[in-house]
């Protein structure tokens, strides 16, 4: 545990106010991120990060500091975004199929792949590029969004997925393999190469 | 493609079990065959790694990603909600 954590913790343990208000200030923005990510509603995503923030005061004592705060906060906030996932009015699941790729009888693509153009680091950092990005997540169904953004931009490994969301590790998986083909089908329009400028 | 025992769609099946490693030696060696005389899976392949590249460039830790900032009236919120108990 980095010394700064040890100091934080202490003063939370100890009650300390000040350590609490240190606490949301550093943290809650990245946390707010987190939960807008999942949630993709601002409301839900606040409620979820005051859920999260209440949650970790109360298991404070139980934190061991075998990771960082951070990591441990981040965790929270997830469970949070995905309880308050679960507590929405139940939707009927919607297909991902049009957003897949499309073969012919025989196995060939109906429209084979064309190169697109290539993305330097600089390009994908771009405020633009990004928001292009989030605006196709923003697209899939959301049993495939949850799963794509827990995986690829929350960086769970699929055991912690799976548990999270109440499935197995190989239908982590399946659904991600779906979610990445089908956002690749969205952002190819903007990315062939010869088209208009990236981001 | 034509001549190979995997169709272009089942190697588009099996691309992220490639390349997670998680492919079976026999099968992969016929999956790379085929990309070795299919064009289009092999751009199929490149671009599906620029989606998962792109995916990954949202993350907080990616390089460039912008600070978070929290609203006040959250701060506020959090910080009063636990002082009184709730």
């Amino acid at each position: 545990m980095s010394e700064d954590d040890a100091r934080l913790l202490e003063g939370l343990r100890r009650g300390d106010d000040a350590a609490y208000e240190e606490l949301v200030r550093s943290q809650g923005g990245r946390l707010l991120a987190v939960t807008r990510r999942i949630l993709g509603d601002e409301d839900d995503a606040r409620d979820a990060v005051q859920e999260a923030f209440l949650s970790a005061f109360k298991s404070i004592d139980r934190f061991q500091g075998g990771s960082l705060v951070s990591t441990w906060l981040h965790r929270i906030a997830v469970n949070a975004a995905l309880m308050k996932l679960r507590s929405r009015r139940r939707r009927p699941e919607e297909s991902i199929d049009d957003l897949l790729p499309k073969y012919l009888d025989d196995g060939h693509p109906a429209q084979p792949a064309v190169p697109w153009k290539n993305l330097s680091d600089a390009q994908l950092i771009r405020a633009e590029t990004r928001k292009q990005v989030r605006a196709a997540i923003d697209q899939l169904p959301e049993g495939y969004r949850t799963v794509l953004v827990l995986r690829d931009i929350e960086e769970l490994d699929t055991a912690e997925a799976a548990e999270l969301l109440g499935m197995t590790k190989n239908a982590v998986k399946t659904r991600l393999h779906r979610a990445r083909q089908a956002l690749r089908g969205l952002l190819d329009p903007e990315l062939q190469a010869g088209g208009g400028p990236p981001g | 493609m034509s001549g190979s025992r995997m169709t272009c769609q089942e190697l588009a099946d099996f691309l992220m079990a490639y390349d997670d490693g998680e492919l079976p030696g026999g099968q992969r060696k016929v999956f790379e065959e085929h990309l070795g005389v299919c064009p289009p899976c092999l751009t199929y392949l490149e671009t599906y790694r620029e989606t998962v590249r792109l995916g990954k460039s949202l993350c907080d830790d990616a390089e460039g990603a912008p600070p978070h900032e929290c609203p006040e009236e959250l701060i506020e919120a959090i910080l009063t909600a636990r002082r009184s108990g709730e």
